[in-house]
């Protein structure tokens, strides 16, 4: 296989995957029984009093046009792509009307994404190197101990462990913040310091809980690989353990560890959600939480495609990636 | 039985216990009678641990032990129910596109691969914060909206499982000795397919418990369903934390660490007994 259809095969994957995944969010509410511009109605009525028929007809169509529930039922979904995924155009947010929805995400996703994505790649490298050893040397005590703990931590939900840390470290010994508040507006020094407090329990809830995983998986990767006769052969020729450590065990156990990197970004993201919800965290997950509570759709919306993008993108990133790492694919 | 667990790993059998035990809890002890955990100041409230009270009782004078109980009762019953759905959907679009083949199976792992790959977290939380508020927002639905994406993982490997399956001799056998296609994939090819089945049925139960109890976290698990996240939710919402009443906010989060911890234990345990009893 040439490189270009490979290519082209996985950028075909990953487009169909965001077509899917958009049109899926589509089409969900339009199937549902409740309509979102008569509960919005109902939750401005329920505030503001009785509304005069009139007025209220005026107010409908609006939120009609708001919402990009116009027109037949193929019209709104091409123009909701071609809106909404070619241009990230969601239209205002209903709850801080009129700001566009995008300048909010524009504002908040980089901060999910740095917390996302150095959690993930510093726990796979850490995971890895731990997994190498404690396979490597699977019947010493200390990698039974190690992969004990992981496998402890790794099946628990991040939200949990993060809840767990948010108890411990920040209200009983009360080592760092219980809500992580950023402050944007006193000047760099206060921007590194308070980003850094408030990012850290957040930051290692994601860590610890990715790390177990790659462990664990490492773990029996590399002891699999360690019995195998390319191994023992390697041991006869007298080399160094390092050697076949690095050269013979971690280069043939690694290959399936960039994928499992590639897979296990789509739950990165959601626990990177879950975390920040619980801290607070200033990222797309705290944007969710509040358009959940204040029924803003078209913030919602807006959340979910650009995860749905973010995610896809990412892992065809790390796919793409592979055939240069792996030395027995070669494109011509 | 007994070679069974004499053969059994170390881990196999903790993961067996402590599952066993959490069984036992919601699906036993949740039928002895005991007043309903749902109705408020049915105690005095935020007592500590008596022995009337195993766990003392919440801020609404609610027991909390007993609520427990109905949270653990529930949420292994969710679990259970999306597993269920997401495993038989799975195994049978998996057999289907492995053994189809050709147009059907190409539209098939299109939509199986995306379903794998789809952050399904926000697409939850849009179709919960949906039905939320109405009056369809009940549990079935919940399971059901689950069970969406319990269903792809498994349909995927049974696919490839039955792509290597269906060029064995004995498959070729069958099919000269005038077996039809049906019954060589309900008698020579589910046997297989079940025993990893069995694994992956365990995993979508943990993984149901969990993506239930996140969205219990955003308010989106139906509030008539006291499940073991709308119970960490709800005392983390009336300031439980903070007010110091540990019982009432840790023992969820003990019992859902302990039961995630022994689903694991028990499907990487199953995981290694199958491939020990393979040989390898």
């Amino acid at each position: 296989m040439k490189f270009r259809q490979f290519l082209l095969s996985r950028v075909f994957s990953w487009a169909i995957t965001i077509l899917i995944g958009v049109t899926f969010i589509f089409f969900i509410p339009r199937m549902f029984p409740s309509d979102p511009v008569e509960n919005m109605i109902g939750q401005i009525q329920s505030r503001a009093g009785q509304m005069d028929p009139r007025e209220l007809e005026a107010l409908r169509s609006t939120l009609r046009v708001q919402f990009g529930l116009e027109g037949s039922l193929v019209n709104q979904y091409f123009s909701f792509l071609w809106k909404g995924l070619l241009h990230f155009d969601f239209g205002p947010s209903l709850g801080s009307y009129p700001t566009p929805v995008n300048d909010i995400i524009g504002r908040n996703l980089p901060y999910t994404m740095i917390l996302s994505m150095s959690g993930t790649i510093l726990a796979w490298l850490v995971g890895n190197t731990i997994g190498l050893l404690a396979g490597f040397r699977k019947n010493a005590r200390s990698s039974k101990i190690l992969e004990g703990i992981a496998i402890c931590i790794y099946p628990i939900p991040y939200f949990i462990v993060a809840l767990i840390f948010q108890i411990v470290f920040a209200f009983i010994l009360g080592w760092f913040p219980l809500q992580s508040t950023i402050v944007t507006n006193q000047g760099t020094g206060a921007f590194i310091s308070s980003y850094l407090r408030g990012s850290f329990l957040p930051f290692m809830a994601l860590f610890l809980v990715g790390m177990g995983w790659q462990i664990i998986s490492m773990k029996s990767l590399a002891s699999t690989t360690a019995e195998e006769d390319f191994v023992l052969f390697a041991r006869y020729r007298g080399l160094s353990e390092k050697t076949i450590g690095i050269s013979y065990v971690l280069r043939n156990s690694i290959l399936t560890q960039i994928t499992a990197l590639a897979m296990s970004l789509g739950g990165a993201f959601s626990g990177s959600i879950m975390t920040e919800i619980m801290f607070t965290y200033p990222g797309v997950g705290q944007l969710i939480q509040s358009a959940i509570l204040g029924s803003d759709y078209n913030m919602i919306l807006g959340c979910i495609t650009i995860s749905i993008v973010a995610v896809s993108t990412a892992t065809l990133i790390v796919d793409l990636v592979y055939p240069f790492i792996d030395p027995r694919i070669r494109y011509a | 039985m007994k070679k069974f667990w004499k053969n059994a790993n170390f881990r196999l059998k903790a993961g067996i216990i402590i599952t066993a035990f959490f069984f036992i809890l919601g699906f036993i002890v949740y039928f002895i009678p005991h007043v309903d955990p749902f109705l408020f100041n049915t105690y005095t409230p935020k007592l500590g641990m008596t022995a009337e009270h195993w766990l003392g009782t919440d801020a609404m004078g609610r027991d909390i032990f007993w609520s427990l109980i109905e949270g653990i009762h529930n949420s292994l019953s969710m679990g259970l129910i999306v597993a269920l759905i997401g495993t038989v959907v799975g195994v049978f679009v998996g057999l289907l596109a492995g053994f189809a083949g050709g147009a059907l199976d190409r539209v098939l792992t299109i939509i199986t691969d995306t379903f794998v790959v789809i952050p399904s977290l926000p697409i939850l939380i849009l179709m919960t914060s949906l039905m939320r508020g109405s009056s369809s927002s009940t549990v079935v639905l919940l399971a059901l909206v689950l069970a969406m994406f319990a269903w792809a993982w498994p349909s995927r490997q049974i696919r490839s499982m039955a792509l290597t399956i269906k060029e064995r001799d004995f498959i070729h056998t069958a099919k000269f000795s005038g077996e039809g296609t049906f019954q060589i994939v309900a008698t020579e090819i589910l046997p297989f397919a079940l025993t990893w089945s069995l694994s992956n049925f365990m995993n979508a139960v943990l993984s149901a418990i969990g993506q239930e109890s996140s969205l219990a976290v955003l308010g989106l698990s139906p509030a008539n369903l006291l499940s073991l996240g709308n119970m960490i939710q709800w005392a983390r919402d009336k300031n439980a934390i903070f007010t110091r009443q540990w019982l009432w906010i840790g023992s969820p989060i003990v019992a859902t660490v302990i039961l995630f911890i022994g689903l694991f234990l028990l499907i990487t345990g199953y995981n290694d007994y199958l491939s020990m009893k393979r040989g390898r």
